[in-house]
């Protein structure tokens, strides 16, 4: 599993690029009606990256919202060379960060940041993994536990996660919308990445993926 | 080359992520593969990678409170003008705005001549002229702010992105390449744009733009 900006396309994403592609021309050129349907495909998306740094949801759909009214603002300076959906994340991530700074809610995690960076983390569980379907997300306990590992990590890591394995931005644009290193960015997604398989690896020990399909005799491991 | 004496589990560790990102020099890659075939504790490292980054990447784990689509919706419909749809119709209010702006303000405008931010450059404008909301770049210990993608930004790995207005704020002054379109229309006069940013810095932040050196 490579996951390098997979060049391997479907007709329906080509088909999805081009209608994407239209909306955003047609706005430029003044239709502002079409700007919801431009951005609600990535509006989930939006209010995640902002709650990821905010960590509270008043304060992530304000910012969502504000992000979502400057990318309009700004809509003529985007050039079609970008993807639309990582403009409008690093235009709410840069809101979001803004915001933090303002309300300087940063100090009540500057301890924690300040942590291990360097050093390295070695996994701790090492049964044999379980692998665990896609289908357990339709469950809503196992996304709120899920979600509840994320929001245990330490900011630095949890961000970095955020915007690489769930906003699906690259390295680079992870390092530029958090104003971080490459290398930061790598080795602080290593760590999040292990740590959180650990957490997983605890959740399975605690029955969080318990009454999965597989669990009927159809054991895949 | 790998080093296969010095390669054992702690630096397959190190490397798993990039491993998973397809960032990893052939060489170690093999080295990797063979690794994880007969490592039973990193094959298990590696499989719960991979389940972490498959159930976090998926769509169902973005969510938004209940209603949020909706609220942004009528947020966007209240802030968006929809009067026929033109962007044209904004600048036929916003130059009798700005021309009245002008003289109201005439005074204040002059003073902000003289007296403003520290500019980070004796040698250049200050950023009239450039919208205040367009996103741009800075970059510590540099000057200059920039598009995005402009090839004269310095020491890219401190890249940070804000408004203009934020970066004017600082003191950044606009790049001469980059920027020029907008530098063009202020050179003429005090653009329409340019006026609204001198009022929105006086009013907003008390401040006033330094003027060209």
């Amino acid at each position: 599993m490579v996951l390098n900006n997979p060049v391997v396309r479907n007709p329906m994403q080509d088909a999805e690029t081009t209608r994407e592609q239209d909306l955003i021309a047609r706005v430029q050129r003044g239709q502002n009606e079409l700007f919801y349907e431009l951005v609600k495909p990535y509006e989930r998306r939006v209010y995640a990256a902002a709650f990821a740094i905010l960590r509270n949801e008043t304060d992530a759909e304000d910012v969502a919202q504000e992000a979502v009214l400057k990318a309009f603002a700004n809509i003529r300076q985007f050039r079609a060379e970008a993807r639309f959906s990582t403009w409008l994340i690093q235009i709410t991530v840069n809101e979001a960060l803004m915001r933090r700074r303002r309300e300087r809610t940063v100090v009540m995690e500057g301890i924690d940041d300040r942590r291990d960076e360097e050093s390295d983390y070695a996994p701790r569980d090492f049964a044999d993994w379980r692998e665990i379907p896609s289908e357990a997300l339709e469950r809503k306990e196992v996304r709120q536990k899920l979600a509840e590992a994320l929001a245990s990590l330490d900011r630095k890591y949890r961000e970095v996660f955020v915007l690489r394995d769930m906003e699906q931005l690259n390295i680079q644009e992870t390092a530029d919308a958090l104003g971080i290193s490459v290398a930061s960015v790598k080795t602080r997604l290593l760590r999040a990445r292990l740590m959180l398989r650990d957490l997983l690896a605890a959740g399975w020990e605690q029955g969080w993926f318990s009454r999965l399909p597989f669990e009927k005799g159809n054991k895949p491991w | 080359m790998v080093n296969k004496e010095a390669f054992n589990c702690e630096r397959v560790w190190h490397e798993i992520s990039n491993y998973l990102e397809g960032d990893v020099e052939p060489a170690l890659r093999t080295a990797m593969d063979e690794h994880f075939r007969t490592c039973q504790r990193c094959s298990s490292v590696l499989a719960g990678t991979r389940t972490v980054i498959r159930l976090y990447g998926d769509e169902r784990m973005m969510e938004a409170p209940s209603g949020f689509g909706r609220r942004l919706e009528r947020r966007i419909a209240q802030n968006v003008r929809v009067t026929g749809g033109r962007w044209s119709v904004w600048s036929t209010w916003l130059v009798p705005v700005a021309a009245l702006l002008l003289i109201a303000g005439g005074l204040r405008v002059a003073n902000s001549l003289t007296a403003g931010p520290q500019l980070k450059s004796e040698h250049a404008q200050p950023g009239q002229g450039i919208p205040l909301d367009m996103m741009v770049v800075v970059t510590s210990d540099a000057k200059l702010f920039h598009l995005a993608g402009c090839g004269f930004i310095h020491n890219k790995q401190t890249e940070r992105t804000l408004t203009a207005k934020e970066a004017i704020r600082e003191g950044y002054v606009p790049c001469l390449r980059c920027m020029r379109e907008y530098l063009s229309t202020a050179a003429k006069g005090h653009s329409a744009l340019g006026a609204e940013a001198d009022a929105h810095l006086d009013t907003e932040e008390g401040t006033t733009h330094g003027g060209g050196e």
